[in-house]
């Protein structure tokens, strides 16, 4: 199953998950360590985030280590700033337009 | 005599809504006309390099805006919203739909439902907008639409989902 990435960060324990392996690749009992939850639980976000191609994962002997795609997270920054800077765009002009008539009804 | 006007813009997945609030240095009845009439409409609401064209406007309830967002190149993406509300100076609801130039509406693309509520004080005057999404699909579709478009006929459809961007200091 395909899922959006926007999917992946509406959860706060993904987003939390996402914050740690920002840092450095982590194995799966290591991210369950840092919280309070089960190995399970972490491996179900873990496999949430994977389909969201959002993790990396790396096998190293007998462990798997989970790394954030950095360029994936970057789509969402970019698709929200887009949103955000076309409303700021349209307020500006729209800012302007309220001087000049404020200016000609005087 | 610059105000700092508040900016702030919200995406709830949970809500499949965005909200956005802001502020404009200009009393009520000046902000609630720049919303809805035509000629004034067509001087901002489209990002530039585009240009908001307004063919049609019909401000009643049931009446329409049917409008092209126009690229300096000429090509034109069309849209209409549909009056669902007015409640002069105070509040203001459309379904937004985009179109071809005959204004049959395209179903492969989301219709949004938009809520607008004007208040003044001070001679400032707020604008608070909340944006709707139907489904979770639209959002997948608005964000594709998004990346493959980049900044362009977008606008009008704005959509859903994780946590608060904080609220934005615009200077003016």
């Amino acid at each position: 199953m395909r899922r959006d990435i926007f999917q992946a960060i509406a959860d706060p324990t993904r987003r939390a998950i996402i914050t740690l392996i920002a840092l450095q690749a982590m194995t799966p009992n290591a991210i369950a360590d840092n919280f309070h939850i089960t190995r399970q639980s972490v491996s179900k976000h873990l496999r949430i985030l994977a389909e969201c191609q959002l993790v990396k994962q790396e096998q190293q002997g007998r462990e798997i280590y989970y790394s954030l795609e950095i360029e994936k997270m970057k789509e969402i920054d970019k698709w929200l700033d887009q949103f955000r800077k076309i409303w700021e765009t349209q307020f500006n002009q729209l800012d302007n337009v309220l001087s000049t008539l404020k200016k000609q009804k005087k | 005599m610059k105000k700092d006007l508040l900016f702030d813009f919200t995406v709830d997945k949970a809500a499949k809504s965005v909200f956005i609030t802001r502020e404009f240095d200009a009393d009520l009845s000046l902000v609630w006309d720049a919303f809805t009439k035509a000629e004034i409409l067509d001087q901002w609401w489209a990002p530039k390099p585009l240009q908001s064209k307004t063919k049609i406007m019909d401000f009643k309830v049931g009446g329409r805006r049917f409008y092209a967002m126009v690229w300096p190149e000429g090509q034109e993406h069309w849209g209409v919203q549909k009056f669902t509300l007015i409640d002069p100076k105070t509040d203001l609801g459309w379904l937004s739909s985009f179109t071809d130039k005959d204004e049959n509406i395209n179903e492969a693309l989301p219709t949004s439902q938009w809520e607008l509520n004007f208040s003044e004080q001070n001679g400032t005057t707020t604008v608070k907008i909340t944006v709707i999404q139907k489904t979770l699909a639209d959002l997948e579709q608005i964000i594709q639409m998004g990346f493959k478009e980049g900044f362009t006929m977008t606008l009008n459809e704005l959509s859903i989902l994780l946590q608060p961007l904080k609220n934005r200091k615009n200077e003016k």
